[in-house]
């Protein structure tokens, strides 16, 4: 120990001293330099978020849904990953209003996103979670949910029903 | 065996381990008092993360990170020879580490070890706690069945209720527009890399941090914390009565961590790991997420508490705890150590307690969640097959009113039981209730027919406590 004199104790001229500290803050800018070239990409990977188009999804044809009844219908992702699988598919429930008008809710509840259950001799849909209730036109009938159900655009394209995909609302 | 200690001697001279490591590992610690077996809490825990850590490395050789495959990867985990037990073990560690660092938490804030000089400890403590939880949140989720799948759109919903950048957040969860390809894998990476990373930093840290400050000693109402004093107290503490840690105070550590092993692994081969629930498909309607025991209180606050309040607390409920948790330390940094002189710390621990398993029993149950599976009533139930008693509890299943009514012992217990409904409502009352709804029940005036309406009350003033009896014949006439 006794013989480590640390340059302070041994008295150093001031141009010593500029010089130690220039090479102090030097060292710490390349180290940050460094660590930014790295982080900064790696980060900016994270915060990239998957934007994807919006497309129409077929969910089927014309005369397959009655006028009146409201069924639970799935349409893929605009653009799913190879190894999305299942989790590529979006659900909804899809209400045939008259001869060429359709209404789609989305089935995520607007408490805090369980699948909401259309009760078809009720009329209503229900969610299992907090039993939150929205009326057949998806406003809010009772419970903790705070907004309307979530709607699809839908279009007859060519004898086709379609469905306008969306990004999942946040409440 | 000359050979073993001539390369070890060799490895010694060439690393100087036992020269760095020797007095760290015999350094003194207060001599055993009573509370000693109190102390083995903090080092059980650790156990508990290496036995994530050992038992996570073969799940990961199994588990493939891809949202359309990780279900089925699962399944084969499962199926392999030894692959339930890893699974039953690292399920079991994950609720061994919970309630080990629970404990230990309470043990630290009891004993007040928190006070000078060992703020950072408990700081770097709470960070652990906090990484233990979101461990936990991430693992079930990794499981990826319906229920780990429905726990991400819920997580990116709850954030959604953070002020300003919620729906950022709440899309930065679901990697995207919507939960798909580009999903798990961030729940992987942040599960296997990230989280264990920093928990391993802030272990080191955190075990520094004990060798710095000294183990504290067992808390007497006479010897408040001053901080003027207190490290010279201590050092002249160790040098009267101070005990080498290894291996006078770590016996201990190492009886009690052979024992959470041994219960971790008897329980993972006894029990098993939990089952997979359905594969995480959105299209399967019939899903009904719950989350696991050590966030069923949380979730039976949030679903108890008033409509109004619910944003307010999804946020600033753990704003609040996690701030207060941080603020201790600083604020009640020194003074009195003994729980016996800081009662409400006793009262905040069992109100804690209380609160985890009472609202934690309520979760389980869940009664604000209606009954969909509810079968409709059974005719020795109804009393009857045809009729408009009959109809009208036919039309009670249908319309939904037995997910949330109870009658004779069928149906949900969202809203009031109605067995005897006959007997506490008049009909009009119950028209009326029935057309106007309340704040958990829909209006049904456009939902229902005046003929359902009508079988619907005849059911209903049909539930009576018993049989009305006819009235007797008036005699003597």
């Amino acid at each position: 120990m006794s013989e480590d004199v640390s340059p302070e104790v041994a008295g150093q001229s001031s141009r010593e001293m500029d010089r130690r500290k220039f090479l102090v803050r030097l060292t710490v800018a390349l180290g940050s330099v460094g660590a930014v070239v790295v982080v900064a990409p790696s980060v900016a990977f994270l915060l990239g978020l998957r934007k994807t188009p919006q497309t129409w999804r077929t969910v089927g044809k014309l005369e397959d849904f009655t006028v009146g009844s409201t069924v639970n219908v799935s349409f893929e992702d605009p653009s799913p990953l190879p190894w999305a699988g299942v989790t590529s598919q979006s659900a909804a429930w899809l209400r045939r209003v008259n001869d060429q008008e359709f209404i789609a809710f989305s089935m995520i509840c607007t408490h805090l996103g369980c699948p909401v259950r259309w009760l078809a001799d009720a009329d209503l849909f229900m969610c299992p979670c907090h039993g939150g209730v929205f009326y057949a036109d998806g406003q809010v009938a009772s419970g903790p949910p705070p907004k309307p159900l979530n709607r699809y655009p839908v279009r007859i394209h060519n004898n086709n029903v379609q469905i306008l995909t969306l990004p999942v609302t946040i409440s | 065996m000359q050979i073993f200690k001539r390369i070890w001697l060799w490895f010694d001279d060439s690393t100087g381990l036992s020269a760095a490591l020797g007095p760290v590992m015999s350094h003194p610690v207060p001599r055993a008092r009573k509370t000693a077996w109190f102390y083995v809490l903090g080092s059980a825990t650790l156990i508990a993360f290496l036995i994530q850590v050992a038992t996570g490395i073969a799940l990961a050789s199994g588990y493939v990170p891809s949202s359309g495959q990780a279900y089925s990867s699962l399944v084969f985990i499962s199926g392999a020879p030894i692959g339930r037990i890893i699974r039953g073990i690292h399920y079991f560690g994950a609720n061994a580490m919970i309630i080990l660092i629970g404990l230990h938490t309470i043990r630290v804030y009891l004993m007040a070890s928190y006070k000078y000089p060992r703020q950072v400890n408990w700081l770097s403590g709470v960070f652990l706690l906090l990484l233990t939880l979101l461990m936990a949140f991430t693992g079930q989720l990794l499981r990826w069945d319906q229920t780990g799948y429905w726990s991400v759109l819920i997580a990116a919903q709850q954030s959604g209720r953070v002020p300003i950048i919620g729906n950022w957040v709440g899309h930065f969860i679901l990697a995207g527009d919507s939960v798909g390809g580009a999903t798990l894998g961030r729940f992987y990476a942040a599960h296997v890399f990230f989280f264990p990373g920093l928990i391993f930093l802030l272990v080191g840290f955190h075990l520094y941090l004990v060798v710095r400050n000294g183990i504290s000693e067992a808390p007497s109402i006479d010897r408040p914390v001053e901080p003027e004093t207190y490290r010279t107290w201590y050092h002249a503490l160790l040098a009267r009565e101070g005990e080498a840690f290894w291996p006078y105070a770590l016996w201990r550590d190492a009886v009690f961590g052979l024992l959470v092993i041994l219960t971790v692994v008897g329980l993972a081969i006894a029990i098993g790991p939990p089952g997979l629930g359905k594969p995480p498909d959105p299209t399967i309607v019939q899903a009904t997420p719950r989350p696991e025991w050590y966030f069923l209180w949380y979730y039976a606050i949030l679903s108890l508490i008033p409509k109004w309040s619910e944003s307010l607390v999804m946020f600033w409920g753990p704003v609040i705890f996690g701030g207060a948790l941080v603020l201790l330390p600083l604020v009640a940094r020194k003074g009195q150590r003994s729980p016996w002189r800081r009662p409400w710390s006793i009262a905040i621990v069992a109100i804690v307690l209380f609160m985890i398993a009472y609202y934690g029993a309520v979760g389980k149950v869940a009664p604000w969640s209606p009954r969909m599976d509810a079968p409709p009533l059974p005719a020795s139930v109804v009393g009857t097959t045809t009729g408009p008693i009959a109809q009208g509890a036919k039309v009670f299943h249908d319309k939904g009113c037995e997910y949330c009514h109870l009658v004779s012992g069928y149906g949900g217990i969202r809203g009031p039981d109605l067995t005897y409904a006959g007997d506490t409502m008049t009909p009009a009352e119950i028209t009326t209730r029935i057309y106007s709804g309340a704040t958990n029940m829909p209006s049904y005036r456009g939902n229902m027919t005046p003929e359902e309406l009508s079988s619907l009350l005849a059911f209903l003033e049909s539930r009576h406590r018993q049989p009305i009896q006819p009235p007797a014949p008036a005699a003597n006439q």
